[in-house]
């Protein structure tokens, strides 16, 4: 068992431990961040095959970005562990067949005429100066541009759909426009009045007359 | 070191590596202790105050002062960390190893010249991009696992923070890579050769320098953008439950970040090792004309600058109110970043790219 072999059991251990971990761990937010570690680990098994670009895309997007968005919603909701489970065992002669058959599908495809061993050789050992980024880069955007843009566009579309359905404008609103603040100025904010200190032609106040008593002294 | 090959013989691959490593995070670690010394040096002299001048080395009057850092590191070494009631010890105890390890582990692709680098990797820009976007998790889960509403508060906010400036972050990046055309960080550097400073990218990428290092003072949770700890609103933010070394260790992630930022955006948009000014007849002489020819030298010289405007910036302008920090990632930067990298776009066009301002770049 050389180096490379090594590495490859440690990380594929790891991946299947914690996508076990994602679906029995009781606490959500230890699930996200076990999905997470299962992300990294994944990315870790792409870099083995050389395929960095992948890799570093799946650390980028998914753990970077995704997983961050999901333990701030995770994290912010109150979850009742106990109130989820309620249901499972009337829920159960749903999701049981309904599990057998992802699991056939996914068998049937795994162990199918379409992956193995004997099927797929490893790749060829590549070429000195062989850039995979490049690689992926001049086929997305020559042999599949159509496609590629078209998913862009979908993605476009979810955006524009999620934000449309989900924006109210409110009346009694009071959030401020800052580009208000920001312009705003001195001037329009302070009005400067010249005001003399004192009234001319107006006499002094009286001055002060001494304290009527004089606490008295002891005799 | 033919002696130490024969000696280590296989090992020698893994220790060479290990001494290269120490050879980079080593001076990482003094760099951060004595920013921390400058930048209360320098805020200090900004706000008319002298800063720390008591702290000597082993009572030697002229080091007053220039000890503080060390003075700083065994008192937090000391002192006991707490973990508090209810929280989540494991993850608790991890959070700080989260935020320091994307920020030491992103150096190993940062070339210091030309073939000077650990890492000589194709993807290193996308390298260190994912790297510091994982950044965030050491500050999500110290605020989840402190069981304390303040420190939630603060990594919540900086969770939002840091995605939102992420994303015009990358467009900055996209606009580096279309002039460079290689994801190389050493490639990008000689791209920006030629005739001195007028050929880096810093005046064709204005716009994007100027998102870019904005976004990095973001992401790094620094004043203005500081919300994330935000003092006078919530105590500490995501750190306030952390004591003694873990809180040792958040502190040297921030400035060790802030390290990274600036030796990124001088590698990028400042030409990295090259000089300003090529002045061949100067960089002729034989000792001093090193100084005047290209050298890791310019480098540190750019990141001090850079690292300089972080405390400038900290000096200068009170913190922004959360609202406004949202509007200025997406409403402001995302939008500028684009419409930028159109006009790049425009600018390596074939007939646009032969007519002079733009020929000068392209």
């Amino acid at each position: 068992m050389n180096f490379q072999s090594a590495v490859f059991f440690v990380l594929a251990a790891v991946l299947v431990l914690s996508a076990l971990r994602v679906i029995t761990a009781r606490n959500s937010v230890h699930a996200a961040l076990f999905l997470v570690l299962s992300f990294a680990s994944a990315a870790g098994l792409w870099l083995l095959l050389h395929a960095e670009f992948l890799a570093i895309t799946l650390i980028l997007v998914y753990v970077g970005a995704v997983m961050v968005l999901f333990l701030f919603v995770i994290m912010m909701l109150d979850i009742n562990v106990d109130r989820l489970r309620e249901g499972f065992w009337n829920i159960l002669p749903i999701a049981l067949p309904v599990a057998v058959l992802l699991l056939g599908v996914m068998g049937a495809t795994l162990m199918g005429p379409y992956f193995g061993l004997s099927v797929r050789p490893p790749p060829p050992e590549a070429a000195e100066g062989y850039s995979n980024t490049r690689a992926i880069g001049m086929v997305l955007y020559t042999e599949y541009l159509y496609p590629f843009e078209l998913a862009a566009v979908i993605l476009l579309v979810a955006i524009v759909a999620a934000i449309a359905l989900t924006l109210r404008a409110r009346k009694n609103t009071r959030s401020i426009d800052p580009s208000v603040q920001v312009a705003a100025t001195r001037e329009g904010r302070v009005r400067l009045v010249s005001m003399p200190s004192e009234k001319k032609g107006v006499s002094a106040p009286p001055p002060e007359t001494a304290p009527a008593e004089t606490p008295q002294q002891p005799k | 070191m033919e002696f130490f090959e024969n000696l280590l013989g296989p090992a020698w691959p893994v220790v060479w590596t290990l001494v290269k490593i120490l050879a980079i995070v080593l001076p990482i670690t003094i760099c951060v202790a004595f920013l921390t010394l400058a930048e209360r040096k320098v805020i200090g002299y900004m706000q008319l105050r002298i800063g720390p001048n008591r702290v000597m080395a082993f009572g030697m009057g002229w080091t007053a002062g220039l000890a503080q850092p060390f003075a700083d590191v065994f008192k937090l070494i000391f002192k006991e960390i707490i973990v508090p009631t209810g929280s989540n010890r494991f993850l608790f105890l991890i959070a700080p190893t989260l935020s320091i390890m994307p920020a030491l582990a992103a150096w190993a692709v940062l070339p210091f010249g030309p073939e000077t680098v650990l890492a000589d990797i194709d993807a290193s820009l996308l390298y260190v991009l994912a790297l510091t976007s994982m950044g965030v998790y050491g500050v999500i889960v110290a605020g989840w696992a402190s069981n304390s509403k303040y420190a939630f508060l603060g990594a919540m906010r900086s969770a939002a923070q840091i995605v939102s400036y992420e994303i015009a972050m990358g467009f900055a990046l996209v606009g580096v890579l279309m002039v460079s055309g290689t994801l190389n960080l050493g490639g990008i550097v000689d791209a920006q050769k030629g005739s001195g400073f007028w050929s880096w990218n810093l005046l064709p990428l204005l716009p994007l320098f100027l998102v870019y290092f904005i976004a990095g003072v973001a992401e790094t949770n620094r004043a203005p953008f500081d919300v994330a700890e935000g003092e006078s609103e919530i105590v500490a933010g995501f750190h306030v439950e952390y004591s003694g070394t873990a809180f040792a260790v958040f502190f040297l992630a921030e400035y060790a970040n802030m390290i990274l930022i600036s030796a990124l955006a001088s590698l990028m948009f400042l030409g990295g090792w090259l000089p300003p000014v090529q002045v061949d007849s100067l960089a002729s002489i034989p000792v001093v004309g090193l100084l005047f020819g290209p050298g890791a030298h310019w480098l540190f010289l750019k990141i001090a600058f850079l690292l300089f405007c972080f405390l400038w910036l900290r000096a200068t302008f009170p913190r922004y109110r959360y609202d406004q920090i949202m509007r200025l990632g997406w409403k402001v930067f995302i939008p500028l970043t684009l419409v930028w990298i159109m006009v790049v776009g425009v600018a390596m066009m074939d007939p646009v790219r032969t007519w002079p301002p733009f020929s000068w770049w392209f």
